[in-house]
């Protein structure tokens, strides 16, 4: 066991863990904030450098502070580490140079965007970023690329975290997209032509923390806001079958897999039960899905529907009896 | 001139060839270290040699050596690196063009110090021409039982492969090179692990540029002791420059460490003076990716001295008034240069090389490199100048490889010391723009 301070607040974690995973284990606002580190997929983080720390004091062996700011997200702690998150001046700075690096080319076009609401470029940029742009030139666009009838990518949008190509690789297996180019003329592509169309392949969707890549099945149906969260289940033979139901009245617009609130899937659910499980009787409700995350969504009226049950449709009795006693 | 270590015989005919090579004391040093010497008392000679990386960081070559970590069964990996892209630096190519026995016997003494039974050269892809020099003078190694399985009865085995990239600048990093070398996409590896303790294939690896590792016969064969006794100071032995720019001989230069900078400009030993007659405006010490210095400050450090060509006194003053050896391209400037095209010019380059994986970087360069071609175009304001001093400062430090840095350093550099260039620029951009044109101190002789 390591006991490392972050931020002024101490916590004993386990050796090897990172700086990223303490800080989560305290929360609030210890936490840096992370674009491609994704818990689930081995060997993510690293690259989008907005989760940068400030290590005053290496470890109770070796005091010395370490040079440069480093990514929490990558970086294993040491016993006796002091770390700066929220409270060091310079990593804040650094923090919002980087964001102003993800912004300059990205399109802004969160109007159109399936994924407003729920993007996490948004979050930080909301958090961390400025309001005016230095950019003056015109911002890159690429070819478009069709990845078959399930997945829908903007590589506009993309901030290259490589969280797809490690889903791709480590859940989905047979991976036929990657990152070809490089600089930023960098993109993902299927080199020749091809459909991501494995079992799993529709986790891409999940992973992504912007709307680089989205739900073809639910494009431009409705904004995420609108949308209530439902817990469900179904009896499905390739994977758990538990999932957040995304609907709208009757309809069942979205399925996606249950998320934490640093946007983390607890369990990788198949095409089948994303794309073709579209009707409310595919599916055993559980409850409302509680959404704890920062965002347009939670700050809206996302537990509204707990308190008004009948605008839920299906609700199992004992959930229904459960909440209207409250 | 000084002494010559890597480039002594480099102009005899034939020299390619392994009996010439022998015939001029090559490979002695094969003989004394497998034979007489143990793995750590050739280690231990390069620590007291203090023969330090010759690739651009200058990290002493014997400490990168005794951090390898030794586990039981793990193969270790030395790799030379040969990708030597970084602009205005030609000395490994020229170096292994006319010598490659050189470099090959430098890799087998320095593998049997490390323990290694198999090591690569990564070489460029574009020298193309040298990897075939390199395979024939290998096989020819391999013929005369210098390679291979027992070498020279000792006992000691080693295979040596040459290993071509395909032209990347940032494989020219190390993690990105070993990347590049599995054969995957040659992006920079986040560290630590550091690939002393897993590198290649996941063992340990030392990666050493051409020039360090042909730097170790002569230590085995004359002791490190001898070594550190060339040069000035912890700037031990000599080193190849590779100068270039507007001067009457540019080429390669084996110097020994602690020539003063002005007289490296001006003897005709070395560089022979300005072309043409003119007057020295900059000059970029260490390859494109160390700060640009001004006449006063590169012949004289801010303090008064005299600049020498030495890792420390290169680096006095910090990056404030000093610069950094790097790889040793000596780049000179002429008063007709124009610095901004320069800076711009760089900057190109580093955009196009950014391998694309962390955001600062990728975004960064690109950047820097648009509002440097606006400002040279005559499309610049004012803010322009602060904007690229702000992105760089936003760059640097905050990637994962040093190609972040090394693209921020020179323009950073160049506002610092020629901010009014860039401001005349921005300022008359139909005067700066006509062809010709340069800026010979208009801001403050004549408006002001």
């Amino acid at each position: 066991m390591a006991k490392v301070t972050i931020d002024g607040v101490e916590i004993e974690v386990e050796d090897g863990s990172t700086i990223l995973q303490a800080a989560r284990k305290i929360g609030g606002h210890v936490v840096p904030p992370a674009m491609c580190y994704y818990g689930p997929l081995k060997g993510s983080g690293g690259k989008c450098r907005v989760c940068l720390v400030k290590v005053t004091q290496g470890s109770t062996k070796d005091p010395r502070p370490m040079p440069k700011l480093v990514a929490s997200c990558i970086t294993q702690v040491q016993d006796g580490m002091v770390v700066e998150n929220s409270t060091n001046e310079n990593v804040l700075t650094a923090r919002k140079g980087i964001v102003e690096m993800l912004l300059i080319n990205h399109p802004l076009d969160c109007p159109v965007c399936d994924q407003a609401g729920e993007c996490n470029l948004q979050d930080l940029s909301f958090e961390h970023g400025v309001s005016a742009t230095r950019y003056e030139e015109e911002r890159r666009t690429f070819n478009k690329v069709d990845l078959g009838p399930y997945i829908q990518l903007h590589m506009t949008r993309c901030i290259l975290c490589y969280r797809c190509v490690y889903t791709a690789d480590q859940i989905a297996g047979k991976r036929v997209h990657g990152v070809l180019g490089r600089g930023d003329t960098a993109e993902i592509g299927t080199y020749i032509e091809n459909v991501v169309d494995q079992d799993f392949s529709g986790n891409v969707i999940d992973v992504c923390p912007v709307g680089a890549l989205t739900d073809k099945t639910f494009r431009f149906k409705n904004r995420v806001w609108f949308t209530k969260p439902l817990d469900a289940h179904r009896n499905c033979p390739t994977c758990s079958g538990k999932v957040s139901l995304w609907t709208r009245g009757n309809q069942v617009l979205r399925v996606t897999a249950r998320k934490d609130k640093y946007n983390e899937v607890e369990e990788f659910i198949c095409n089948t039960c994303r794309f073709d499980k579209k009707e409310m009787s595919d599916w055993t409700i559980e409850g409302p899905r509680h959404i704890d995350r920062g965002s347009v969504i939670s700050a809206n009226h996302y537990e509204l529907p707990v308190v008004n049950v009948p605008i839920v449709p299906n609700l199992p009795k004992s959930i229904r009896t459960s909440l209207q006693k409250n | 001139m000084g002494i010559k270590i890597l480039t002594e015989h480099i102009n005899v005919l034939g020299i390619e060839k392994l009996e010439v090579y022998r015939k001029h004391g090559g490979y002695r040093s094969v003989e004394k270290a497998l034979k007489t010497m143990t793995p750590e008392e050739v280690v231990e000679e390069v620590k007291t040699a203090g023969l330090r990386g010759r690739g651009g960081a200058g990290f002493p070559a014997g400490m990168k050596w005794s951090f390898l970590a030794k586990p039981e069964g793990v193969p270790r990996y030395l790799v030379c690196n040969a990708d030597e892209s970084e602009p205005g630096t030609f000395k490994d190519r020229y170096f292994m063009e006319r010598t490659p026995h050189s470099l090959i016997e430098g890799m087998i003494t320095s593998s049997y110090a490390l323990g290694a039974n198999t090591s690569y050269i990564y070489i460029r892809g574009e020298l193309m021409f040298i990897l075939r020099i390199l395979e024939k003078a290998i096989a020819e190694a391999y013929a005369a039982g210098l390679l291979g399985k027992n070498i020279l009865g000792s006992g000691y085995d080693l295979d040596l492969h040459v290993h071509p990239g395909g032209g990347a600048y940032i494989c020219g990093e190390e993690t990105a090179l070993l990347e590049s070398l599995e054969g995957k996409r040659g992006n920079p590896r986040n560290k630590p692990p550091f690939p002393a303790v897993k590198g290649l294939f996941a063992s340990p690896t030392v990666v050493n540029n051409v020039e360090t590792i042909s730097s170790v016969p002569w230590i085995v064969n004359n002791t490190g002791a001898e070594y550190a006794k060339i040069g000035v100071g912890r700037s031990t032995g000599t080193k190849m420059i590779s100068a270039s720019g507007n001067i009457n001989n540019p080429g390669v230069y084996e110097i020994e460490l602690g020539v003063p900078v002005e007289e490296f400009i001006y003897s005709d030993e070395y560089c022979g003076g300005i072309w043409k007659g003119r007057e020295l405006k900059a000059v970029v010490p260490g390859g494109s990716s160390v700060p640009i210095l001004p006449k006063e400050l590169i012949l004289k450090t801010a303090a008064g001295e005299h600049r020498l060509m030495s890792y420390e006194s290169l680096s006095e003053g910090g990056f404030v008034t000093g610069s950094m050896m790097g790889s040793g391209a000596f780049i000179v400037f002429d008063e007709e240069q124009c610095i901004v095209r320069n800076t711009w010019n760089y900057a190109r380059f580093y955009h196009h090389e950014s391998c694309g994986q962390c955001s600062p970087c990728r975004e960064g360069t690109g950047w820097m490199e648009k509002v440097l071609h606006r400002i040279e175009h005559g499309h610049g304001h004012q803010q322009d100048i602060d904007l690229l001093v702000s992105v760089a400062k936003q760059i640097e430090g905050n990637t994962i490889c040093p190609l972040g840095d090394a693209a921020a350093w020179p323009v950073a550099a160049a506002i610092r010391h020629f901010r009014d260039e860039f401001e005349w620029h921005i300022r008359y951009p139909k005067e700066a723009t006509a062809q010709g044109a340069v800026y010979r101190g208009q801001l403050t002789t004549v408006e002001v």
